[in-house]
């Protein structure tokens, strides 16, 4: 027997939901809410989403699980008073500088203040005297846009167990702050920038540094060369009007152009080149009885959080730069032109950014730029991106195959490894390239192969809590995987800290990260190469470039090695 | 309340109990450090209690004193080690309490009733008090009081008796005005409530609280305008932060209190007030930003008028408000020394030697330092 409860009058079946909150929007009722957040923790701060009972008692919805014969009301004259009451205290202690604001638009507070008709605040306003913390290349504070939802503090904590940041002092005093209250900088913050992906507000944002990029731009001295991210081209469609997932590479590339860059190289190269490289690295460990497991090295979040976590996991991880790095050495190496070189990644990320800073980098990514500032650089420049005729990269750096294209999901890379892996050892062409094991937005996914008269078991991981669970069984010697990936963010980069901002009510309302990860999957699937030992491109740069997979050279430009933090 | 914790543990199966008592009360400590040690040397605390197959262990947790921490999730948190900051509920305590164990959580005062109701019956307990409120209860009686302390009543004894039968009156011959009840976060009663019986629904009728067992008595020289902002001032420093009306609203109705008891009161101010303070206590997450607006709200309630004369007149009724007092300069005790205006600090003094000074009342700032100053005694406050 189906149970019901009553919502404004609505006969709501209960399925299960976790609360109220939830219950009411699948009937069609939008109760509002700050610091709700379907994949964290129940805080109930912000008390905006309460609810009125038949005997005129208030509740928050967030927190009360629906039960048969309840008849609740969540948009009563009492209600609405004490939310704007609730919306005037906030905009009272909030910098409302909006209009040079990144978050204009997309805002919480700013839908709310408009939606509930919020006229004037009666109360004097010192939020614009706090000043932000620039010390992070990945992120920004600004704590006079912060309204204590707590949703980074959950997010850095429950979801990364990076715990850089948390509540600090008491009633009015209290604030979002690292550790003894330092920069971010100083933290052990890992640059993920999911914090920033939940943040309602304007509070936390990716640093932008699209005023670099465009300075390069106009400098006539200088080429600027750009690689594009294979999750980018599935995530920034909806800022355009695409649906979620659409594959816009081929527009890019020609607003790319149009905004002046000489030449648009594809990251998907550098992920070819991954796989040769790691599944070649794997291969040799397995056989010759290297350190196993073998974690991935692409996202630099996770390098960091190992190097900051995990010293004594340092030489598990592979030595291959991550794909952005590897193009970049790469692109910069092969460069025969005149002037300066500039060279650019456009990355779903906001860890990126720090790793291109780091020195054994030697600067071959000169800037990173984050989806959401190529959407704001875009729009400045007056695209009509919808419009736009497609195109391609340009060679040499523009042949892929569908392995590395899927290195934006969570599976992506492990499943790129596997093809090549499975037929260098078994030296048979693979019947199914498909390893749907290894697919799907789980923060854990395990699978075990049969590769010849070997047998592959392997771990695919995103979200760094996640990590750290499986880290622990490695340290302890409790799992006998001999592959693991991480990915730091959770469903993989398709869900990057740099991506186009998603609101909560879409985060709860539907697979955005799914339906990102489906495009790449679909972009694979149309290929007709589909392993990346088959990109004769990468062939052609074996031979005429870098020699053997694994060699001297292969080794000089595409290999790294990772230092514990506190060394 | 040692028996009485033990007791809970039987009743329910728990093995540990921790008293969570303030740092700032080391006495507290160790007399309770010492109790524990002396049951547990009598076998009355420890494993196997008086040979039988139940064991107890005690804990002392002392907490950083934050006011927050009387709420349940907030204190298990603090014992837990994390932020004393309370939670949604559900799950309450006695579901997800201490280390996510299922929890009785009680005030000392229970624990101690625990071995004397069982030893004498409940039929005992009930004959004492009122029928809805059964039973003794401890006040803290402080303020403007002859007989200042501790004391224990039954259960709907009248404010009257209180006062004045044990607290023997108003101290130093003054006159009552009123009596905060409940703690920094309970409401006030005045002369009108001598009879009501002090108990739990009797109380709830007029709006206030029991709490935490404070009764402060005050005199007529009080200015309940101040007392609220003086309470107001303790609960927003001791906000956890968590929720927005408790975090920011209180904040913001104290900002309007000291406006108002510097004079700078401003027509509308006592409506959002009582806006906020509606809001407040209607939407905070737990008791402590439930019940903050409570002093505020009970003082306009039955001494509006004080408020408006510091509003709109810019007097305190009580003269206990500095900013609002008149500082002058008797012409006649005048002997024009100067010695005031070499003492203001802010130069609003003027005068010839020999002539009687003046004040400008637009610069005074009410600081009071040339009144301790004149040799005369030609300066007055008003
Ligand atoms: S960027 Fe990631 S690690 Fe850094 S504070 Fe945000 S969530 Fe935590
Ligand atoms: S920084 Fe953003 S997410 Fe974090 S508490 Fe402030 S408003 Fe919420
Ligand atoms: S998972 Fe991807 S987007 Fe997220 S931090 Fe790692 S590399 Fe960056």
């Amino acid at each position: 027997m189906s149970e019901y409860m009553i919502i404004d009058g609505i006969k709501a079946e209960i399925n299960g939901e976790k609360n109220i909150l939830e219950l009411a929007r699948k009937v069609g009722i939008e109760i509002p809410a700050f610091c709700y957040d379907p994949e964290l923790s129940i805080y109930g701060a912000c008390r905006m989403c309460m609810f009125e009972d038949e005997r005129g008692r208030l509740e928050a919805s967030c927190s009360t699980p629906p039960r048969a014969g309840m008849v609740i009301k969540t948009n009563t004259a009492k209600l609405r008073k004490y939310r704007k009451m609730i919306l005037e205290l906030l905009l009272a202690n909030h910098c409302r500088d909006c209009t040079t604001c990144h978050m204009s638009g997309k805002c919480r507070l700013q839908e709310f203040a408009y939606k509930f008709n919020i006229e004037g605040v009666r109360f004097p306003n010192n939020a614009c005297q706090l000043s932000p913390d620039h010390s992070s290349y990945c992120i920004l504070r600004d704590p006079g846009k912060c309204i204590l939802c707590g949703k980074c503090v959950r997010m850095c904590n429950e979801i990364q167990s990076v715990g850089a940041i948390d509540y600090a002092f008491r009633g009015s005093k209290m604030k979002i702050a690292t550790a003894f209250d330092g920069d971010i900088a100083n933290s052990p913050c890992v640059g993920c920038g999911q914090c920033a992906a939940v943040c309602p507000t304007g509070a936390i944002t990716i640093r932008d540094d699209a005023d670099l990029v465009w300075k390069a731009l106009g400098n006539p001295e200088v080429e600027v060369s750009v690689q594009v991210a294979p999750a980018v081209r599935v995530g920034l469609g909806t800022e355009f009007g695409f649906e979620e997932g659409t594959n816009v590479m081929g527009k890019l590339v020609t607003a790319l152009k149009e905004m002046g860059f000489d030449k648009v190289y594809d990251t998907n190269i550098g992920a070819d080149l991954t796989i040769m490289e790691e599944s070649n690295e794997l291969i040799h460990r397995i056989k010759k009885g290297g350190k196993l497991p073998m974690f991935t090295s692409c996202c630099p979040a996770w390098i960091r959080f190992a190097e900051d976590k995990y010293p004594d996991l340092l030489d598990n991880i592979s030595t291959c730069k991550s794909p952005m790095q590897m193009l970049a050495a790469t692109v910069k190496a092969t460069y025969k032109g005149e002037k300066k070189h500039v060279h650019v990644a456009i990355m779903p990320c906001s860890a990126k950014k720090d790793e291109a800073k780091r020195a054994k980098f030697n600067g071959d990514v000169d800037y990173v730029l984050s989806a959401q500032e190529v959407v704001r650089m875009i729009r400045e420049h007056g695209i009509h991106f919808k419009y736009l005729e497609e195109s391609l990269p340009d060679v040499p750096f523009k042949e892929y195959t569908g392995a590395s294209v899927i290195f934006g999901a969570s599976g992506g890379v492990m499943e790129a490894a596997l093809r090549t892996a499975v037929e260098t050892i078994t030296g048979q062409k693979l019947g199914n390239v498909e390893f749907s094991e290894v697919r799907g937005m789980q923060g854990v996914k395990e699978a075990e192969y049969a590769v010849g008269d070997l047998n592959v078991k392997v771990a695919v991981v995103s979200g760094l809590k996640n990590a750290t669970e499986i880290c622990n069984k490695v340290r302890s010697g409790e799992c006998d995987y001999q592959f693991i990936e991480i990915m730091s963010c959770p469903g993989g980069c398709v869900n990057g800290g740099g991506q186009p901002f998603v609101d909560a009510f879409k985060r709860s309302d539907m697979d955005y990260k799914g339906m990102r990860a489906s495009g790449l999957y679909k972009t694979d699937a149309n290929m007709s190469a589909r392993k990346s030992h088959e990109n004769s491109a990468i062939s052609a740069l074996y031979d005429n470039f870098f020699g053997e997979v694994g060699g001297h050279k292969a080794h000089e430009l595409l290999h790294t090695h990772y230092e514990p933090k506190n060394k | 309340m040692i028996e009485g914790m033990v007791i809970a543990g039987i009743a329910t199966g728990a093995n540990d109990g921790y008293i969570y008592v303030r740092a700032e009360y080391p006495k507290a400590v160790a007399r309770l450090t010492l109790a524990i040690e002396q049951a547990t040397e009598l076998g009355l605390l420890g494993d196997n209690i008086l040979g039988t197959n139940f064991s107890f262990k005690m804990h002392i947790n002392r907490g950083a004193g934050a006011f927050v921490c009387g709420e349940g999730s907030a204190l298990t948190a603090s014992i837990e080690g994390k932020r004393g900051m309370p939670r949604t509920k559900p799950p309450r305590t006695v579901e997800h309490g201490l280390f996510d164990k299922p929890t009785v959580l009680n005030n000392v005062e229970t624990y101690a009733n625990v071995s004397t109701i069982i030893n004498k019956g409940s039929e005992w307990f009930k004959k004492i008090g009122t029928e809805n409120s059964t039973g003794t209860k401890t006040f803290a009686l402080t303020g403007n009081i002859q007989n200042a302390g501790l004391i224990e009543v039954p259960m709907g004894t009248t404010l009257r008796e209180v006062i004045f039968d044990i607290g023997g009156g108003v101290r130093d011959g003054g006159e009552f005005k009123a009596v905060q009840i409940g703690g920094p976060s309970g409401g006030c009663l005045t002369e009108e409530h001598f009879d009501l019986p002090l108990d739990f629904d009797s109380l709830s009728k007029v709006g206030a609280i029991i709490g935490s067992g404070g009764l402060v008595v005050m005199d007529q020289k009080t200015c309940m305008v101040e007392v609220a902002r003086f309470f107001m001032d303790f609960t927003q420093k001791e906000s956890c932060g968590k929720c927005v009306p408790c975090r920011e609203g209180t904040k913001r109705m104290l900002e309007i209190l000291n406006r108002i008891v510097d004079g700078k009161g401003e027509d509308g101010d006592i409506e959002l007030l009582k806006e906020l303070g509606e809001a407040i206590s209607k939407t905070a997450l737990c008791g402590l930003g439930k019940t903050a607006a409570g002093p505020v709200l009970s003082t306009i309630k039955y001494f509006e008028n004080e408020y408006k004369a510091h509003i709109y007149d810019k007097k305190c009724p009580a003269g206990a408000c500095q900013k609002l007092k008149t500082i002058t300069i008797d012409p006649e005790l005048c002997k024009g020394c100067s010695k005031c205006a070499r003492n203001c600090p802010v130069n609003a003094i003027k005068g010839e030697i020999k002539k009687p000074f003046v004040i400008d009342q637009k610069l005074c700032i009410k600081c009071g330092a040339c009144l301790s100053n004149c040799p005369f005694k030609a300066i007055k406050e008003m």
